[in-house]
């Protein structure tokens, strides 16, 4: 009996999966390009999660009014613009490059040089003080010898 | 000498962005309409449905609009902070009522105090969202041209009213 009661409470979880939530589609060409759009939009309530994923009040809202906005003829342009108005450029994931946002794009690059540089400096000073060993002949037959031995063990 | 130094000096910086990281909250999003027009609405009052308020009557005054909801919970923190403004009759604070059902609304009003000239409600939340609101409660100073002068995202304090909306408001109604 207590393995039934067991095995029942393991299928649990399959009933209670709540799937996605259902949005209201009734226009399922219109809803795709929603969730297309919305895919590029921060929910700005949930920290990295696009609002089409989430399910933030705030992300069913601004879904809601992309819903509207498209009904009433507005292009994916059109209603980006109006997000960013709102909400700033951090709303979008893949935020324009402009003048504000060119150091946030610059700075990977920046750094990349930064270390090659200091590793070519790096490298070139240590040739400097570092002479290049040079193995005498004998120690070269020296080192020959042990290693042959060692092969023919 | 300069094998211990550059460590400690990069240890140091790092140490200071970390510092200033922490103390940065992701959650406040500049908001990209300070210093812009507010955006003209018209919506009914909370009180009462069949009187309307229009955010045209606001020209010429140095107004505070602050968002908030009965089911926020920020709101009750900063909502003693509100009343304590609304008797020293500095500046007319409207509230409002973001997505939150009338009877509610009212009845908060009702049993904590009024601290508002006047009340809107905004049932749906659309004006919330040409103010750009994500956060309630979310407070504007909005200057006599009808310009958005700030945005406070999340509860007013007795400090951030004292040290950023206080000072921003005796300037405002200088000019």
């Amino acid at each position: 009996m207590k393995h039934l009661l067991l095995a029942l409470m393991c299928l649990l979880p399959t009933l209670v999966h709540a799937g996605e939530a259902k949005d209201l589609a009734d226009d399922p060409v219109m809803e795709r390009r929603m969730i297309n759009l919305a895919e590029k939009v921060r929910c700005l309530v949930c920290q990295s999660e696009n609002v089409a994923s989430s399910r933030s009040d705030w992300s069913n809202d601004v879904r809601q009014i992309m819903r509207d906005k498209m009904k009433a003829g507005a292009t994916d342009q059109e209603i980006m613009d109006i997000l960013v108005e709102r909400f700033g450029k951090s709303v979008l994931f893949d935020p324009p490059v402009d003048k504000e946002t060119m150091p946030l794009w610059l700075a990977p690059f920046i750094l990349l040089l930064l270390g090659v540089a200091v590793l070519f400096f790096q490298l070139r000073k240590r040739r400097q003080t570092v002479p290049e060993s040079v193995l005498s002949p004998e120690a070269h037959q020296r080192a020959a010898a042990l290693l042959n031995e060692e092969d023919n063990k | 000498m300069m094998r211990f130094i550059l460590p400690l000096v990069i240890f140091l910086a790092l140490a200071g962005f970390l510092y200033v990281g922490l103390s940065l909250d992701p959650r406040e999003v500049p908001s990209p309409l300070v210093g812009k027009p507010a955006p003209a609405f018209t919506l009914p009052q909370l009180h009462d449905a069949k009187k309307q308020f229009s955010s045209q009557d606001m020209k010429g005054k140095v107004w505070l609009l602050n968002v908030w909801a009965s089911w926020c919970g920020a709101c009750k923190d900063e909502h003693p902070v509100l009343m304590d403004l609304a008797r020293q009759n500095i500046v007319p604070i409207y509230g409002l009522d973001y997505k939150d059902k009338r009877e509610d609304g009212e009845d908060t009003l009702r049993k904590a105090g009024d601290p508002y000239t006047l009340t809107i409600f905004d049932a749906d939340g659309r004006v919330g969202f040409d103010y750009g609101v994500y956060g309630v409660p979310e407070t504007y100073v909005i200057d006599k041209q009808g310009v958005i002068r700030d945005k406070l995202i999340g509860a007013v304090t007795p400090q951030n009213l004292r040290e950023r909306i206080l000072p921003l408001i005796a300037e405002l109604k200088k000019q």
